[in-house]
């Protein structure tokens, strides 16, 4: 049997992050991954490193975050591909704008000011190639991009030189509490520690059952996909609310083509399949917006496996059935910005019981009034 | 070209890859009354090791051999079938529920069948040596396209390097049709004759020992040939200008214009892993090949591989396992039309012919590690990206595991290529840096699509029937 | 870099690359003809590095054929029969992107 201070489920960012977080406390955590750090949503999503458009439950988390992600090379000595070229909202017409002049309003009230209503010219002034027909949007000048696998990569290796034990390529079998110790039986080993943080992504409504503590997660797959070099004509990322789209072109001239359309997953296998109706959606969006891109080509397509929780944002926090136990999953296809600023969360709350960050609106319970169905099983 | 307005909204069977099994397949299904479609993205049909049998400015002369002209019964058989034929298409997408993503004519669909054959054949094996980037180096696979497409040959001084029968058999089309070749550096570990010879007997039974000698000497009366050869390097400022090589303590230089490389061919494998198919490492061929029962049904339920895409077996046997897939589709799809096509046993039989000497030929051109794995730290791996080997084992020495962990370090494998040019180098190289095996490493993780389409093309699928079913099954 | 090897009875086909006529013949893939003309060297640079290449495999999987056709990018042109009047643009790689 192997013991630690906390065994961390789940190898992604926000699992590599709290590993990272635990260790620079100095505590000794152990990370059991079934494949490799990075292997799914974290590293094989959009790189957004976005502020903008955040749930208000999460805008502390968030900046939070930001401030993590602006000086990243020293917390994990690699650049991460980070870049802070902002972030834009588009709208498409008048319709759109209205409710996008009514957020910044809220934003403002409460305190925040990363939000920034542009007009037509500002917009054009920011993403030049974009139609003329949208009369303005909305920017997070902060926000940005960053290479997913490499960023996750960088969090895993950082935390192993912290002390943190890296266990890949074994699946979790049994979980038991018992003297105010977890047990966790993976593979043909027994790990031993007070503390166990369920960060297993897609996986982690499965272990959250498993532990008497299930939730409504939904098991997605959205899609993604590269187009080859094209000269360079836009620097923010951009995205869509109304039709969906999420839109970014990195330095060596490819540009990521995303917005949320659901591929189909196969958790148990790890395996996703593309659906090219829904791609083709994806790509009628750019041709209508982008001009510029209409002779692009894709060079390639993917899928990660996320889970999607029923309001959008994640189970995070202390659990409410158990000690010792707490919960980092279901960022429903945003969590990778979180990553740096949620590890630290976490980190801080086991460590000292306590953190000024509220994560009332993420409680694991707080579906207990609603149908609870068996959505996982996708 | 674009899509014809015949074209069905889904067939029976819809056949990938025109080539020997392709065409095999196609026809057979076809004369089973089963509707069929082949798509092949090259204008004409035959493959490459039929290319241009209909077409090719050579045919009628005896620069390409009798072997060649076997293909146009294929075709002919394939015209009278029946089955629809979509030239120069590309087929960009495979899914488990067996609808393929077509593009034709800055066109695309999504059409679904009940049985999808991949015919996609081989591809060389990569041949990373120092240099092999250079304008002027080219695979001798690409010197007979050119010659069987267009009739051309190699102007200037050309040498021809690596091993394997294609070496021979273009060597000696080259001089047939009035070429020069300075040199031929052959590449067959010495060590190679003798795990070979244990398998002599079963080549000496095959049509192919008498063929394959007299090729090799009807090359050697004219063409002086380096043996043992254990290094080459191409050098040049833009383009090729010399050839140094090395063959044990021998060593020498060449000046030349084109040099042509090749060290045998592997399963073509990006659309069946795209696919999802299961594929497993061939100790033997160096090569993965996808996981198939004794008819060509792969992993996926009504997915079936046939030809050397199923693991390498040359034309003929390519043509009888197209055969055996086609008689599979039948039993399945139309029992009662089995009567009217060839029996299984005859087929079976066929197949067992002409996979006769071909352990012989796997053991005697089994390619060296030297070039394989690239020795020198220059050599670019992954010519898309321009990824050093020297760049790949600093990135397995920084905690690199696998071909797909490797991406988050280089951009292996990411480029247009999307792995076909380095997939085999690279989990060759990490296996052998981390003391694993090829089946521990893996290869690249394949998605749609295997070739690139046009946004274009993409926004211009149709809203039709398969699609709304496509999603409201997701 | 290459030349027919016998009297050829093919039609001839009139393209340009880059400007500058080509006499291809029927049957030549883009490539072919250009690897014929003589005229066009290298075939193109990469977009990565700038590094000249030219077509390795010519059989649809290198990807080293790459050329604008008839405005359209990135096309292999080791698949794409000439016709009469194609306008083929060489893609000069990395300086193309940068400017």
């Amino acid at each position: 049997m192997q013991t630690a201070d906390v065994i961390i489920v789940g190898g992604g960012i926000h699992g590599c992050s709290t590993a990272l977080h635990l260790a620079l406390r100095g505590l000794k955590p152990i990370l059991i991954e079934k494949d490799y750090a990075g292997r799914h949503a974290s590293g094989v999503n959009a790189g957004g490193v976005r502020q903008l458009m955040r749930h208000i439950a999460e805008i502390p988390l968030s900046i939070r975050s930001m401030d993590i992600w602006e000086k990243i090379q020293d917390l994990v000595e690699d650049d991460c591909g980070f870049d802070s070229h902002g972030q834009v909202l588009v709208a498409e017409d008048e319709s759109e704008l209205a409710p996008m002049r009514d957020r910044v309003a809220e934003l403002n009230l409460r305190g925040f000011n990363h939000e920034e209503l542009i007009d037509a010219k500002e917009l054009r002034r920011l993403v030049p190639a974009v139609a003329e027909s949208c009369p303005g949007g909305v920017v997070s000048r902060r926000d940005g991009a960053a290479n997913p696998a490499q960023t996750t990569t960088a969090f895993r290796r950082m935390a192993e030189r912290r002390g943190a034990r890296i266990i890949e390529g074994v699946r979790v079998d049994t979980v038991k509490r018992d003297g105010g110790h977890w047990y966790v039986t993976a593979g043909s080993e027994v790990y031993s520690a007070p503390v166990l943080v369920n960060a297993a992504g897609a996986w982690g409504g499965k272990l959250a059952a498993m532990l008497g503590e299930p939730v409504p997660l939904e098991v997605v797959a959205p899609m993604l996909m590269i187009t080859s070099r094209v000269p360079t004509f836009i620097k923010p990322v951009v995205i869509l609310r109304g039709r969906k789209l999420s839109f970014k072109q990195f330095e060596n001239g490819t540009v990521m083509i995303g917005g949320g359309y659901l591929g189909r997953a196969y958790p148990d296998t790890n395996e996703t399949d593309l659906d090219w109706t829904q791609l083709k959606n994806n790509a009628r969006t750019v041709w209508d917006l982008f001009p510029i891109m209409r002779e692009a080509t894709i060079v390639r397509a993917w899928a990660g496996i996320e889970a999607k929780m029923p309001d959008d944002i994640p189970v995070l926090g202390p659990s409410r059935k158990h000690d010792g136990l707490f919960h980092q999953f279901g960022f429903s296809l945003h969590g990778f910005q979180l990553g740096p600023g949620t590890g630290d969360t976490m980190a801080e709350l086991i460590a000292t019981g306590k953190t000024n960050i509220s994560l009332e609106a993420f409680r694991p319970d707080r579906f207990e009034t609603a149908d609870i169905g068996d959505k996982h099983e996708h | 070209m674009s899509f014809p307005e015949s074209l069905h909204a889904a067939y029976d069977v819809i056949v990938i890859g025109a080539g020997p099994a392709g065409l095999a397949a196609a026809a057979t299904t076809a004369e089973a009354g089963l509707r069929t479609l082949l798509v092949d993205e090259n204008s004409a049909p035959g493959g490459q090791i039929y290319r241009a049998i209909t077409t090719s400015p050579l045919k009628n002369s005896s620069i390409l051999g009798k072997d060649y002209e076997a293909g146009n019964d294929l075709v002919h058989t394939f015209e009278k079938s029946g089955a629809d034929r979509l030239a120069g298409c590309t087929v960009w997408s495979l899914d488990r529920e067996r609808v393929v993503g077509l593009s034709c004519g800055g066109e695309a669909r999504l059409i679904k069948a009940e049985r999808v054959i991949i015919a996609t054949g081989a591809m060389e094996r990569p041949f990373p040596i120092p240099g092999w980037t250079l304008p002027g180096v080219m695979t001798i696979g690409a010197g007979q396209t050119l010659l069987k497409s267009s009739g051309l040959i190699p102007s200037g001084r050309l040498a021809l390097a690596g091993q394997g029968p294609l070496l021979w058999l273009y060597a000696a089309q080259i001089l047939r049709a009035g070429g020069h070749i300075a040199a031929i550096f052959d590449t067959t570990p010495l060590a190679n004759y003798i795990s070979a010879a244990p398998h002599l007997p079963g080549f000496v039974f095959s049509p192919y020992w008498i063929k394959g000698l007299g090729l090799i000497r009807e090359v050697k009366r004219v063409v002086k040939i380096v043996t043992g050869v254990t290094r080459l390097e191409a050098q040049g400022k833009n383009k090729l200008q010399t050839l140094v090589w090395e063959a044990g303590s021998r060593t020498g230089s060449i000046d030349l214009d084109v040099l042509m490389l090749h060290q045998g061919v592997v399963p073509h494998v990006n659309l069946a892993m795209a696919a999802g198919i299961k594929h497993e490492w061939d100790d033997i061929q160096l090569c993965f090949r996808p996981v198939l029962d004794e008819s060509g049904n792969s992993s996926i339920k009504g997915i079936m591989i046939a030809g050397d895409g199923a693991g390498i077996g040359g034309a003929e046997s390519a043509a009888e396992r197209g055969r055996l897939a086609a008689i599979d589709t039948v039993a399945n799809l139309r029992p009662d039309a089995l009567a009217q096509i060839p029996s299984r046993d005859n087929v079976r039989n066929r197949l067992a012919q002409t996979m006769r000497g071909r352990a012989f030929l796997d053991h005697l051109y089994r390619p060296s590690k030297v070039f394989r794995i690239p020795q020198d730290a220059s050599t670019i791996v992954c010519r898309c990206e321009e990824i050093t080997a020297g760049e790949i084992r600093a990135s397995i020495a920084i905690g690199a595991t696998g071909p797909n962990q490797l991406k988050a370090y280089r951009r292996t494998g990411m480029g247009p290529c999307q792995g076909r040019l380095c997939g085999l180098t690279v989990t060759e190289l990490m296996a052998d840096e981390r003391g694993k095996s090829p089946e521990e490493i893996g290869y690249y993780r394949l998605r749609s699509p295997v070739k690139p389409i046009s946004l274009a093309e993409l926004a211009s699928i149709p809203q039709d029937e398969t699609a709304i079913k496509a999603v409201v099954r997701g | 870099m290459f030349k027919r090897a016998t009297n050829h009875q093919e039609p001839a086909v009139q393209i340009t690359v880059d400007g500058l006529p080509v006499t291809a013949r029927r049957g030549d893939t883009v490539s072919a003809a250009i690897l014929t003309a003589g005229c066009v060297e290298p075939y193109r640079y990469t977009a990565v590095n700038g590094t000249p290449r030219a077509p390795y495999c010519m059989m649809g999987v290198c990807f080293d054929c790459l050329v604008t056709i008839d405005g359209i990018g990135n096309r292999q042109g080791c698949l794409i029969p000439v016709s009469d009047g194609m306008v083929i643009t060489r893609q000069n790689g990395k300086r193309e992107i940068e400017s």
